[in-house]
């Protein structure tokens, strides 16, 4: 009964998965007869490649800005809209509602937002005056990176909210009016008690939003296409460049392999600071 | 008070930071260029349907909107199929096949599709399979496949084993027992996969980009990608075709939105 999905997913998911790993260890321009150069790719990659250096940095920062500021305004939300009213319901759904489009669509969106000349940012900015932070948004190699991290906020902040109300939710009631009772200070409460109650709901709403940032190839591409000067540009739209514009299929096989070591090593680190913080759940 | 302040000026802010590009997109998708330059957010002068006209006209967005139908509904469906499939085999065999179905698959939540760009790249261009919608539902069909296992093996695991256990008594094969009773029972989580795959399929770049490059196969995000070339400045344009290319995820929102939220935050479960 399994025997269907089995074939597919072996020859589509798993065989590719290996030939990426035979890849890694060529030299192909994709079209030529492939040569086999051992482990140069991955010596190459790690000692002597600036652009991988610049963007392995770029991603690291855009990944630390994402999780840090999407996980806190989530939460932040999520303890205001944690009841079932008819409004906060009402702004869950609205905040959710980004989500739904495509990460293309979001992409264009923005590029009007942020356009120098005519987008919505600006006009706005020199409407009530201030003229000089009218900046080249996207297209300035100081603000791009940053530019395109908002973007991702405002993409995936109402999906993590969603995620941690329900995990607000289940907190029984009892704790608060416990804290009430002591006189613990709105400060205190979300201290003593949302916060380490919801540490399992951080865990996964890190690790998603750590995901996602890996995977915004699509947002990227519509933006900047990792431009300008490679100062937006990510792990994944580099792999995708190495391989489809410069046709280097080997390297690029291997800058992959990197990814995915990267991403692994990322969320194996995050899972173990937050269970260890968490007293309850060893 | 001064708590309440913060945060109801907080929720109107973020409130109105969604709503105010949104709201651009709409009413911009009814005017012309120069009044989404002047007043991106007032009411468009006259309502009129000329940019939606133009895009029919030019047939630039509807060849695309049925390929990306035809590759988002078939993606959805057949991994839909073949993932209850084996999440039916994995919880009904107590046997080591289970566990070992279910560790073969959670290899592929391990490896993040990604790392197939350039196998896949290459085998297809040998296959002739590039410049396919079918190919692409393949594609599709398998990145997805292990998530949605995931998904609908842990529903499945938690119906009560009586169920299954009182049809094979009486004679139902497991092909009846999964028609019949496996299916119908799971209908909420397969809904709510349907709609997390359907977003994922309808919305995906990446694999299109890599594979089709031929005008009539082209599906909507690559075509929206095209459209900023195109008409270099026309923001009036894109935000039509942004509209056409939201068009079902919207209608989708708004009727089924208990289980479209379920299954956006179901992927959170292993992301």
């Amino acid at each position: 009964m399994a025997a269907p999905a089995i074939i597919l997913y072996s020859f589509l998911y798993l065989y590719p998965a290996l030939s990426n790993l035979l890849y890694s260890t060529q030299r192909w321009d994709g079209v030529t007869k492939p040569e086999f150069i051992g482990l140069k790719n991955f010596i190459h990659l790690l000692t002597d490649d600036d652009l991988f250096m610049k963007v392995l940095g770029n991603n690291v920062r855009f990944t630390i800005i994402v999780v840090v500021l999407q996980t806190g305004f989530a939460l932040l939300f999520a303890t205001f809209l944690t009841k079932n009213t008819k409004t906060n319901i009402f702004l869950r759904t609205v905040y959710f509602f980004p989500t739904i489009l495509s990460s293309v669509s979001v992409g264009l969106i923005w590029t009007f937002l942020y356009d120098p000349n005519y987008g919505f940012i600006n006009a706005t900015l020199k409407a009530i005056g201030l003229d000089n932070l009218a900046l080249n948004w996207l297209g300035d190699s100081k603000y791009s990176l940053y530019a395109v991290a908002v973007t991702q906020i405002w993409f995936h902040t109402g999906q993590m909210v969603v995620i941690y109300v329900a995990g607000l939710q289940q907190i029984p009631a009892e704790l608060y009016e416990a804290a009430d009772v002591d006189g613990a200070t709105r400060w205190q409460q979300f201290k003593n008690v949302t916060w380490p109650m919801a540490l399992p709901t951080t865990a996964v709403v890190v690790a998603y939003t750590t995901i996602q940032t890996f995977r915004a190839f699509d947002l990227i591409y519509a933006m900047t296409q990792g431009g300008p000067l490679n100062s937006s540009d990510l792990l994944v739209t580099m792999v995708y460049n190495t391989a489809f514009v410069g046709y280097k299929f080997g390297y690029a096989a291997a800058q992959t392999i990197f990814l995915v070591l990267t991403v692994m090593l990322v969320t194996w680190l995050q899972r173990r600071v937050l269970r260890t913080n968490d007293g309850t759940k060893k | 008070m001064i708590y309440k302040i913060f945060k109801n000026s907080m929720l109107a802010i973020y409130a109105a930071a969604v709503l105010v590009p949104s709201s651009i997109v709409v009413l911009g998708s009814f005017k012309s260029d120069v009044e989404i330059y002047t007043k991106p957010l007032a009411l468009p002068q006259h309502w009129n349907l000329n940019n939606f006209r133009t895009l029919v006209d030019t047939g630039s967005v509807w060849i695309p909107f049925k390929n990306s139908v035809f590759v988002s509904v078939f993606s959805v469906l057949f991994t839909i199929i073949l993932a209850s499939m084996v999440a039916y085999a994995i919880a009904r065999s107590i046997t080591i096949t289970g566990k070992v179905l279910f560790a073969m698959f959670s290899i592929g939540l391990a490896i993040p599709g990604q790392v197939n760009i350039i196998p896949i790249f290459t085998l297809f261009t040998k296959l002739h399979l590039n410049n396919s919608l079918y190919g692409l539902i393949l594609v599709n069909v398998a990145l997805t496949l292990p998530i949605s296992v995931f998904i609908i093996s842990a529903f499945f695991k938690d119906l009560p084993k009586e169920l299954f256990e009182v049809a094979s008594i009486d004679g139902a094969n497991h092909w009846r027992v999964y028609r019949s009773i496996a299916m119908p029972l799971a209908r909420p989580a397969i809904g709510a996969t349907s709609i997390f795959l359907f977003v994922i399929d309808w919305n995906d770049l990446l694999y299109p980009l890599m594979l089709i490059n031929e005008l009539d196969k082209k599906t909507l995000p690559l075509t929206l990608i095209d459209f900023r070339g195109e008409f270099a400045t026309s923001y009036s344009m894109l935000f039509t075709a942004i509209m056409v290319a939201s068009i079902p995820m919207v209608l989708m929102y708004v009727f089924a939105q208990r289980s479209f939220i379920a299954g956006l935050t179901a992927g959170a479960v292993k992301g």
